[in-house]
C-alpha cells in the first residue's frame, strides 16, 4: 500500500484531459441519449437479469443460513423471517435498464450543460477502466461532494461504451417519490443509514452486494465515505460496505476485484450555501423531490467546471499479497455467518483509507482552492496585489507538494484569479483593490448574534473551498507544526509530536491507521521537497530562507486547532459533565457563541459543528470521554482531568519558537 | 457345461475389453529380451508368458521422453502431424489439424525447433562410486544388477518437466551408481540388509513414471546411491477365486497385471492414465488413482494385504481380515510412503470377474459452471458411471485438434457435434461448451438403466447426450497425450500436468482461479504468448472432486523456460492451496511439493511422520528425501 501511495507521489505526469460537454454543445442531445450502446463487459461475468440476481440471492445459502438463525433467535416462524427478507431486497434492489439511463442522460446533458462550463475527464483514465472492467469486476470509489455527482459515471460510462454501474444510494434519495424509481432504474439500489445491529438487514445486503461483485452483473459504485462531505473535506471512510466488496475476493469467489479510485471536484458547489447552514447547525432539508424542485433557482447559476479525474485501477490482489491468507476458509464453510478474523478487518480498513488517499491525491484543484486559503488566513480582507503574490506563492508550494491544479496556462494569471472571482461572487467580491468574503443579505436589523452566524457562514463557505486542497498540506504541516513545539529538533521528538497531532486529528484528515511513521517520511519529504527543511544526523533542520514555508504550513492547521481548543475548554466547563448525543452540538454551539460575545474567541471556523464533533470522537478515541448508550441514544461522559491533560499537551504544541499567525 | 461357456464368455468379453480399453495396443510385439536372473526365486507363477518390462528399458523405452521408442508424434514435411508406430490407435495415422491449434494456442511455429539431444552422451555421465563390498556380496547373494551408464541415466529420474528437459539438452546430474533387479522378495531382503550393513543409499524403483521429482538423486547424497528396480518381480502369486483377491509381486506393471488377470477372466479395475509403465508397487508408494475407482476404488481400496521390506525387518499383516479395527492402520503408514520406509515387495488386491459390458458416453453442457453442478449432482445421488470426467472449454476444443484424417470413430468432436448442433445445440456458444465423457460397466441392463439415471441428471443442467464415440475417443485420447508434450517439447513448448481435490463449493472458484492466476503469472514474467491453462475434473466423490490442470507455454525469448515454469507452477500451487484445494489428490508429494508438508499436515503431523520414518530407517537407508 505504502508503495501504491509513494509511487502515486511520484508521478503526477499529465493526462489527457477533454470535456466532455463540448461534443454534447456541438451534437444533438436527443441522438446521444439514443446513440447505439455497446460495452465491453467483464468476460467473466454470468448474464443475468435483474430478477434472476435478487433470486440468487434469495436463494443464497447464507441468506437460508441467516434466516434460521434468525427464526431461532427471535421465535419468529421461518416463513415470516423470509419474508421479511425477501421485503428488504425488493426495498433496496436496482432496476437498472438502458432506456432509462437514456432518459437520464438525455436529461442530465440539458442539465449539466445548463450548469458547467464543461465537465473534465481524464482520457487515460477511461481507457484504462475500459480495460479494466474485462478482466475483473469494478468497483467504482468516487468522492461524492454533491447531488449532482450522483449519476455523473453513469453519464460518462453511457457516453463512452463502458458498462453502466449500479449504485449504492442513501435511503432517502428513495423516499423521493418519482426520483427514487428513476434512480433505481438507473442502476441505484438504496441502503438503509445505521444498519449495524439489525441482522437480517445487514445479511440481506451483504448478499446481495457480494453477489454483484461475484457475478460480474455490473461495475458497483459506492461511496466510500459513506455520505456527502458537507465540508468537502474527505470523511473517514465507512468500512461495512468496502467489506462487503471485498469478501468475494477473501473466498476465493473471484480471481482479483478492482478498485478504480475516482476524485471529482468542482470549481464551485452547487450546495455551497446549504453547506455552511449544516455546519452551523442549521437543519438540512429533508431530500424530497419538492426541495429539489425549489433548487431550480440554483439552474439558473453558473458552476464553471467540473472535473471527474479517474484515478488509476487498484487490484485487490496486488494489494493483499504477503498481507492476507486467503487459505482461512478452507475449514468452514464460506456462507456461514462468520466475523471476519482480525486480519482481514484491518485490510478492509485499511484498502477504505487508501481509496480515500487516492481520490484526494487526485483531486483536481481549481485556482479558488487556493484563493480560498489566502482570504481565509486574511479574515479582513486583502489588497489585490498581495492577494495575487501570496497565491502565486501557494500555487508553487502546492505543486511542489503534488497537487493536480487545474490552472490555465494560456491566461494571464491575474485573469485566471478574476475570473475566478468571478464565478464565487456569492462568496467574495473585489472593491477598491481590496477582496473580502461576502457576508449573507438578511433582512432588517439583525442580533449580535445572527451578525456572528451570517460571518461565520461566509467563512465557512469560503472554507469549504480551502478544505478540497487540504490534504496536499496536511502531512508537511503536521510536521511543521510539530517542529515549531517539539522540545528539540530531533527526528524522536518531532516525530512523537506528529503521532499526537495525528492522532488527535485523525478524524479530521484520513490517515491509514498505524502508518504514522510512513505519514511523517512523507511530510518530512514534502517539507525538503520545497526546501523549507534539511535533514542532518541530530535531526530536523528549518532552513532560514524558508522559515515562512513552516510558519505557513502550520496556519494552514490553526483553525482545526483552536476549534480543539475551544471545544476542550468548553467541555471542561462543569455543564458538560454528562451529555446526550443530541445535545451535544446546540449546547456547545452556545457556548462558544458566548464566548465569540464576550471576545474571547474570534475564529468563526470555531463554530463548525463538524470540527465540534470531530474533537469530541477524538477525546472519546483517546479516553478522555466516554460514550454508552443509555436508552435509545448515546450519552457522554467527560473526564475533566484527562481532557486537560489533552488540552495541555496539546497548547504546549502550539506555543510555539515560531510565531503561528504570521502568514505567507 | 455351464461354467466352461461362463468362462469362454468372460474370456470373450475380456478379449473385447482389452480390445476397447487397452485398446491404443493394437499389436504387442512379443518381448524377446529375458532377463538375466541368476537364480530364479521359487514361487508358483500363474501361466503367462506375454512381455514384460525388460531390464534395458532403453532398448524399447525412450530414454528422454515419455513412452515407447516407437510411438511418437511428429509434424511430416507437409507440416501435418503424424502419430508414429503400431501400437496405439491413433498410430500409423495424420491429424490435419493439431498444426493450426498447435501454432494458434501457442504462437509457435514450425520453422522454429529445438530438438533433443539424439542419444545419450555416456562420456557425460559420471563414474559410479560404488560401494565394492557391497556389490561383492550383493553379487555373491546372486541379484542381477549393472552399472552401465544407460542403466544408470534412466532410472534417475521421472517425468516431471524439468527432468525431461534437462535429459533433452543431454544435462545429467546426480544418478544412481547402481541399478540391482531383485527378482523376490527375498531378494529385496538380503539387498536391504546389505544396504543397512554397508551404509548404501536406496531407491526403489518401479515404473519410472512418477511426477513428484520422487525419483531424483539427492545431489548432496554421498553415500553410493542404488536403484532397486523391481520390474523384475512381476508375477501373479495366485489367484483366489472364492475371495476375489490375487496375490501379486509389487513390480508388475498395470498393463501386464490387467491382461493376466483378464486372461483368467478377472480384473483389478485400478486403470491410472500411467497404466502402461507404472508398478503395483509405485502405486502403493503413491497412493495413485485409478479412473474408474468409482466402482473398484481407489489403491488404499483395492488392497487387502501388504508386505515392505524396511531396514527394521519385514512388515505386514497377519491375516486378510477385510477391515479390521487394530489400531492405526499400518498399510497407511506404507501407501504414499514414497520409498521413503522400505521396498513394498508384494500385494493381495482385490479382482472382479471382467464386466460384462461397457459403454462409453458423453454429454455437452452449454459452459463449464452447469457441467461441474451436474457432476456434483450425480455424486449427490451416488450414481457416478465407473468414469466420469468433465473438460473445459479449451479442453474440448482441442479435442478436435486431434482428429485425425481417416477413422470412422474418430470424427471429431466438432464434427460429430456439428450435426447435433444444427438440431440440438443451438444456442450453445463453441467457445463456452464443455463435454463430459462417461463409462459405464457391469452387466448390460444395469449399464442401460444407470447410463439413462445419469443422461437424466445432466438433462436437468442443460446437458445433451453427444454420443458414445465422442466419449470412447476422450478416454483413448488420454494415453498419447503424455506423447504430446514431446512433439511440443521440439517446438518451444513445454507444459506439465498437476492435480488437486477440492471441496464441491469450490471446484469452480478453484479452477477460474488457478487457470487465470497461470496466465497472469506467465505474462508477469515475460512469457511471451498467453499459455495453454486448462483443467478437467476427472473424479467424483462425496464431498469433493478431483480436479486436474494442464499448462504449457511457448518459451521462445525466455532465458531459463524451467525456472519460469516452476515459478508458475509454484504460484499455481499457492493459489490451490488459498483455494481450499490439497496438496495432492494422487500425484504424491515426492521433493517437488515438500515445503508445502508441515502446513498440509501440521508440525504435529509432520513429526509423527517422521518418528515413523526415524524408527523404520534411522539411518536413513531409504535416503530419495521425499515426503519430509
Ligand atoms: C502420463 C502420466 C499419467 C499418470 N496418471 C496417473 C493416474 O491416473 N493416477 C495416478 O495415481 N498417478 C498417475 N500418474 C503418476 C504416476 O504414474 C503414479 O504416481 C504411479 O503410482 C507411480 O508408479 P511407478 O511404478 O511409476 O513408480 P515410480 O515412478 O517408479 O516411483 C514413484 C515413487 O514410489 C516409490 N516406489 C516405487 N515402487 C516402489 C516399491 N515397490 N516400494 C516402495 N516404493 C516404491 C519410488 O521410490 C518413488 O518414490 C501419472 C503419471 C504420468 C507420467
Amino acid at each position: 500500500m505504502e508503495r501504491l501511495l509513494r509511487e502515486h507521489t511520484l508521478k503526477s505526469e499529465p493526462e489527457n484531459v477533454f470535456d466532455i460537454l463540448e461534443e454534447r454543445r456541438r451534437g444533438s442531445d436527443i441522438s446521444h441519449a439514443l446513440r447505439t450502446f455497446s460495452a465491453q463487459p467483464y468476460r467473466g461475468a454470468t448474464p443475468l437479469s435483474v430478477s434472476a440476481l435478487n433470486r440468487m440471492v434469495q436463494e443464497s445459502q447464507y441468506l437460508r443460513y441467516v434466516i434460521s438463525e434468525i427464526a431461532v433467535e427471535s421465535g419468529e416462524p421461518h416463513e415470516c423471517v423470509k419474508e421479511e427478507a425477501v421485503s428488504i431486497l425488493e426495498e433496496m434492489s436496482q432496476n437498472l435498464q438502458l432506456s432509462f439511463i437514456r432518459l437520464m442522460g438525455f436529461a442530465l446533458t440539458k442539465v449539466f450543460k445548463r450548469l458547467f462550463s464543461s465537465i473534465r475527464v481524464n482520457e487515460d483514465g477511461l481507457a484504462r477502466l475500459q480495460q479494466a472492467i474485462q478482466e475483473h469486476p469494478v468497483i467504482l470509489m468516487p468522492n461524492h461532494r454533491s447531488y449532482i455527482d450522483f449519476l455523473v459515471l453513469s453519464y460518462i460510462m453511457f457516453t463512452y461504451d463502458l458498462s453502466i454501474p449500479v449504485i449504492a444510494a442513501g435511503i432517502p434519495l428513495m423516499g423521493m417519490s418519482l426520483i427514487g424509481e428513476i434512480l433505481r432504474r438507473s442502476g441505484a439500489f438504496f441502503i438503509r443509514r445505521a444498519i449495524g445491529s439489525d441482522k437480517l438487514y445487514w445479511a440481506v445486503l451483504s448478499e446481495y452486494v457480494r453477489t454483484i461483485v461475484r457475478t460480474g452483473f455490473a461495475p458497483l459504485e459506492f461511496y466510500v465515505e459513506g455520505l456527502r462531505s458537507r465540508t468537502l473535506k474527505s470523511l473517514k471512510p465507512k468500512l461495512g460496505m468496502m467489506q462487503m466488496v471485498l469478501e468475494p475476493f477473501f473466498k476465493g469467489e473471484v480471481y482479483d476485484i478492482t478498485l478504480v479510485p475516482i476524485s471529482i471536484s468542482y470549481d464551485r458547489v452547487l450546495e455551497e450555501s446549504l453547506l455552511a447552514h449544516e455546519l452551523l447547525g442549521v437543519p438540512k432539508p429533508r431530500e424530497t423531490t419538492r426541495g429539489l424542485l425549489k433548487a431550480r433557482r440554483v439552474l439558473e447559476e453558473n458552476y464553471g467546471c467540473m472535473h471527474v479525474y479517474f484515478g488509476k485501477p487498484v487490484s485487490v490482489r496486488e494489494l493483499a499479497k504477503g498481507r492476507i491468507h486467503r487459505g482461512q476458509y478452507n475449514l468452514i464453510p464460506r456462507d456461514l455467518l462468520l466475523k471476519l478474523s482480525v486480519e482481514l478487518q484491518e485490510f478492509v480498513s485499511d484498502v477504505a483509507h487508501l481509496l480515500v488517499q487516492l481520490q484526494e491525491r487526485d483531486l483536481v484543484l481549481s485556482p479558488w482552492t487556493l484563493m480560498a486559503l489566502i482570504l481565509l488566513q486574511n479574515p479582513d480582507g486583502v489588497e489585490w496585489n498581495t492577494f495575487t503574490h501570496k497565491t502565486l506563492r501557494l500555487r508553487t508550494l502546492a505543486a511542489q507538494l503534488g497537487a493536480r491544479i487545474d490552472w490555465p496556462a494560456q491566461l494571464l494569471d491575474s485573469e485566471v484569479m478574476l475570473s475566478s472571482m468571478a464565478l464565487h461572487h456569492s462568496v467574495a467580491h473585489f472593491e477598491n483593490g481590496h477582496v473580502r468574503l461576502v457576508e449573507e443579505a438578511g433582512p432588517g436589523p439583525v442580533t449580535q448574534e445572527e451578525a456572528v452566524f451570517r460571518r461565520a457562514s461566509a467563512v465557512l463557505m469560503c472554507a469549504s473551498y480551502r478544505n478540497q486542497a487540504l490534504h496536499v498540506f496536511t502531512r508537511p504541516a503536521l510536521v511543521a507544526v510539530a517542529m515549531t513545539s517539539a522540545p528539540s529538533y530531533s527526528k524522536d521528538d518531532v516525530f512523537s509530536r506528529f503521532c499526537f497531532l495525528q492522532d488527535l486529528l485523525a478524524n479530521e484528515f484520513i490517515f491509514m491507521p498505524g502508518h504514522a511513521a510512513q505519514d511523517f517520511e512523507e511530510g518530512c519529504s514534502g517539507l525538503l521537497r520545497c526546501g523549507a527543511l534539511s535533514i542532518c544526523d541530530h535531526g530536523l533542520r528549518v532552513i532560514e530562507e524558508e522559515q515562512d514555508t513552516i510558519v505557513f504550513l502550520s496556519a494552514v492547521l490553526k483553525p482545526f486547532i483552536e476549534t480543539y481548543q475551544i471545544v476542550f475548554r468548553v467541555l471542561c466547563e462543569e455543564t458538560f459533565q454528562t451529555f446526550t448525543e443530541k445535545r451535544f452540538v446546540p449546547d456547545v454551539r452556545a457556548a462558544i457563541m458566548k464566548l465569540f460575545l464576550s471576545g474571547e474567541v474570534r475564529s468563526y471556523e470555531c463554530l463548525s459543528s463538524d470540527t465540534q464533533k470531530n474533537a469530541l470522537s477524538a477525546l472519546v478515541r483517546m479516553g478522555a470521554v466516554s460514550k454508552s448508550r443509555v436508552a435509545e441514544q448515546f450519552e457522554y461522559r467527560v473526564n475533566h482531568s484527562a481532557v486537560r491533560r489533552i488540552w495541555d499537551t496539546l497548547d504546549g504544541s502550539v506555543t510555539s519558537k515560531v510565531p503561528l499567525y504570521s502568514r505567507l | 457345461m455351464a461354467s466352461n461357456t461362463d468362462v469362454s464368455e468372460r474370456q470373450r468379453s475380456a478379449q473385447q475389453r482389452l480390445r476397447i480399453i487397452a485398446g491404443h495396443l493394437q499389436k504387442r510385439e512379443e518381448n524377446e529380451h529375458t532377463a538375466l536372473s541368476a537364480q530364479e526365486c521359487k514361487a508358483e507363477t500363474s501361466k503367462s508368458n506375454a512381455a514384460k518390462v525388460p531390464k534395458r528399458r532403453q532398448e524399447v523405452m525412450k530414454w528422454n521422453g515419455w513412452g515407447y521408442s516407437d510411438s511418437r508424434f511428429f509434424f511430416n514435411k507437409k507440416g501435418q502431424a503424424e502419430f508414429t508406430g503400431k501400437r496405439y490407435r491413433l498410430s500409423g495415422l495424420i491429424l490435419p489439424s493439431l498444426k493450426d491449434w498447435f501454432e494458434g494456442t501457442f504462437g509457435a511455429n514450425l520453422q522454429h525447433k529445438t530438438p533433443a539431444t539424439a542419444s545419450l552422451n555416456v562420456s557425460a555421465v559420471p563414474p559410479p562410486n560404488l560401494n565394492e563390498v557391497f556389490v561383492e556380496e550383493l553379487k555373491a547373494a546372486g541379484v542381477a544388477l549393472s552399472t552401465d551408464p544407460e542403466d544408470r541415466v534412466f532410472r534417475s529420474h521421472g517425468h516431471c518437466l524439468h527432468e525431461i528437459f534437462a535429459l533433452r539438452e543431454g544435462r545429467i546430474g546426480r544418478i544412481p551408481d547402481l541399478v540391482v533387479w531383485p527378482s523376490c522378495h527375498d531378494d529385496v531382503v538380503k539387498i536391504v540388509e546389505l544396504a543397512c550393513k554397508h551404509s548404501v543409499c536406496l531407491i526403489p524403483y518401479g515404473g519410472g513414471t512418477s511426477v513428484s521429482s520422487a525419483l531424483e538423486c539427492p545431489p548432496e547424497e554421498t553415500r553410493s546411491i542404488v536403484s532397486v528396480d523391481t520390474s523384475q518381480m512381476n508375477r501373479i502369486l495366485w489367484i483366489d477365486e472364492k475371495n476375489l483377491t490375487a496375490h501379486v509381486e509389487a513390480g508388475i506393471i498395470g498393463q501386464d497385471l490387467e491382461r493376466q488377470l483378464n486372461e483368467s477372466g478377472y480384473c483389478t479395475g485400478h486403470e491410472p492414465d500411467s497404466m502402461e509403465f507404472s508398478s503395483l508397487g509405485g502405486w502403493v508408494a503413491t497412493r495413485a488413482s485409478g479412473m474408474k475407482k468409482n466402482i473398484y476404488g481407489n489403491i488404499e481400496d483395492l488392497v487387502v494385504h501388504i508386505k515392505m521390506v524396511t531396514p527394521r525387518g519385514v512388515i505386514e499383516k497377519s491375516c486378510q481380515g477385510p477391515r479390521m479395527s487394530t489400531g492405526p492402520d499400518i498399510h497407511h503408514f506404507i501407501m504414499g510412503s514414497e520409498g521413503t520406509l522400505g521396498v513394498v515387495t508384494e500385494v493381495t488386491m482385490k479382482i472382479r470377474p471382467v464386466p460384462e459390458y461397457q459403454k462409453y458416453g458423453s454429454i455437452v453442457f452449454p459452459n463449464f459452471q452447469q457441467g461441474v453442478a451436474c457432476l456434483r449432482e450425480v455424486a449427490k445421488q451416488r450414481c457416478a458411471p465407473a468414469s466420469i470426467r468433465l473438460m473445459d472449454n479449451e479442453q474440448f476444443q482441442f479435442g478436435h485438434a486431434l482428429k485425425p484424417q481417416v477413422s470412422s470413430i474418430f470424427t471429431s468432436f466438432l464434427d460429430g457435434l456439428k450435426k447435433f448442433y444444427i438440431t440440438k445445440f443451438k444456442g450453445f456458444d463453441p467457445h463456452h461448451l464443455c463435454v463430459a465423457t462417461l463409462l459405464f460397466e457391469g452387466d448390460r441392463e444395469k449399464v442401460l438403466q444407470h447410463e439413462k439415471q445419469v443422461y437424466d441428471i445432466a438433462a436437468k443442467f442443460g446437458g445433451l447426450a453427444a454420443g458414445e464415440d465422442n466419449g470412447q475417443r476422450g478416454y483413448m485420447l488420454t494415453f498419447v497425450i503424455a506423447y504430446l508434450r514431446d512433439l511440443g517439447m521440439d517446438y518451444y513448448v513445454i507444459g506439465e500436468s498437476f492435480e488437486t481435490s477440492v471441496p464441491w463449493d469450490r471446484v469452480l472458484d478453484l479452477c477460474r482461479n488457478v487457470k487465470e492466476r497461470i496466465v497472469r503469472e506467465c505474462k508477469e514474467r515475460g512469457v511471451q504468448f498467453p499459455p495453454l491453462s486448462t483443467c478437467r475434473v476427472t473424479q467424483t466423490y462425496d464431498a469433493g472432486a478431483c480436479v486436474y490442470f494442464y499448462f504449457a507455454f511457448n518459451y521462445r525469448g525466455l532465458s531459463d523456460p524451467i525456472h519460469v515454469y516452476e515459478q508458475v507452477e509454484h504460484a499455481a500451487r499457492e493459489e490451490i492451496l488459498a483455494n481450499a484445494g490439497s496438496l495432492s489428490h494422487h500425484h504424491g508429494v515426492g521433493k517437488l511439493r515438500k515445503e508445502w508438508m508441515r502446513e498440509t499436515v501440521s508440525s504435529v503431523g509432520l513429526g509423527m511422520l517422521k518418528s515413523v520414518k526415524d524408527y523404520l530407517d534411522p539411518n536413513n537407508i531409504f535416503g530419495n528425501r521425499n515426503l519430509l
